[in-house]
């Protein structure tokens, strides 16, 4: 049985690329056949980030116009057996796509036998970011601490619950989970940055992870690999834990509390 | 400077308390307006626009709820007229010229 994700925020810049390829990759490397979509065509960047941006022949524009096969257009990752990337194009915009042409590029993606489809939602309300949304099963609600991000969050909320293809035939509803980036444990202790605890009352959806605000991810990114492959650093580790609760496991939440430095990394940093 | 951030007290000036407040009230506010059927803010304003011709109201003064009843949808309408204004309604500037142009044409007949 397929299940489909969508990544998704409202406003821009919060994560959700970064979270789409953390969160696929960590499926595929659980057994999963898995595959990316990049629904921001016109402004790629999903390519980038799972490293795979000089394989990109053709596009999710062509798929859903049938000029290439499911074949010919999914990117299979170099890293992870199970794990293909489906890019956007990026000399086409968002009225390119149409909900039949991607309900055809989803029954072909069921048909493979994919056991997820992740789809990386571009920012704002329009066009682009209701496609990518519109067949979902569950959401990924990427938020940071901080205003505009979560009232943002909160209006695609809304729109999850009105305008998925759920809600329009009185299915069960898309399961949402939060999921807060660049958090900043110091700056909560502070009072100077929304808590967990803050974000949650507000959203009033569950909590699938808290990814710290850490320098591996742009070091991931520069790398084009995915930062939940870097074992070492929170992040990563935290995009880890995301992916056991994602899978249902019951895990209690970490990188909540300012990290005591030891005297050697605090001399050596 | 600090030695002045320890000592300050973390609670009462901590901008993320002010954050959430605000959040919690713009949240409430736009999840209204959306929950009841697409109309309501069209409508909200339009009975807005209609008051206003009369009476001089603020643009929050009025507020439009579809409230469920057992079997039935209740439309429920408040409307906040000014305080000062409390059994002696001015009318608004617009109402007044209206008036006065009424006035105006009766005479010179």
């Amino acid at each position: 049985m397929t299940k489909t994700i969508v990544v998704t925020s409202g406003k821009g810049g919060v994560g959700k690329t970064t979270t789409s390829a953390s969160i696929a990759t960590g499926l595929a490397r659980r057994g999963f056949k898995t595959v990316v979509i990049d629904f921001d065509v016109g402004l790629r960047n999903l390519d980038l980030i799972m490293g795979c941006e000089r394989r990109v022949v053709y596009d999710l524009v062509n798929l859903v116009n049938q000029e290439s096969s499911l074949h010919q257009t999914l990117i299979k990752d170099k890293r992870l057996e199970n794990l293909y990337i489906l890019p956007a194009s990026q000399t086409r915009d968002k009225d390119a796509l149409t909900i039949e042409g991607i309900a055809r590029v989803m029954h072909k993606l069921k048909k493979a036998e994919f056991d997820y489809i992740i789809c990386d939602s571009p920012a704002g309300i329009e066009k682009g970011a209701k496609m990518a949304l519109y067949f979902a099963d569950e959401a990924i609600v990427t938020t940071n601490p901080e205003v505009s991000s979560v009232r943002d969050s909160d209006r695609i909320l809304g729109i999850l619950q009105s305008e998925s293809k759920r809600s329009k035939m009185n299915e069960d509803p898309v399961k949402e989970h939060l999921l807060i980036t660049r958090y900043n444990p110091a700056r909560v202790k502070d009072g100077q940055m929304l808590s967990v605890d803050d974000i949650v009352d507000l959203l009033a959806i569950p909590l699938l992870g808290i990814i710290p605000e850490s320098p591996s991810v742009l070091e991931s990114s520069n790398a084009g690999k995915p930062v939940i492959l870097d074992d070492e650093s929170e992040a990563g580790q935290a995009y880890s834990d995301a992916i056991d609760r994602l899978l249902g496991e019951a895990k209690p939440h970490r990188f909540m509390e300012v990290q005591k430095k030891g005297i050697l990394k605090r001399i050596f940093g | 400077m600090g030695i002045f951030r320890f000592f300050r007290s973390r609670n009462e000036d901590a901008s993320a308390k002010v954050a959430k407040d605000r959040l919690q009230v713009l949240i409430a506010h736009e999840r209204s307006d959306r929950s009841g059927p697409d109309f309501l803010p069209m409508l909200r304003k339009d009975i807005l626009d209609v008051i206003k011709k009369y009476v001089d109201v603020g643009d929050d003064s009025v507020s439009v709820n579809v409230e469920q009843q057992d079997a039935c949808d209740v439309l429920e309408l408040n409307i906040t007229l000014p305080e000062e204004n409390a059994g002696n309604i001015t009318p608004s500037a617009a109402a007044r010229k209206r008036a006065a142009e009424r006035r105006a044409a009766l005479s010179g007949r």
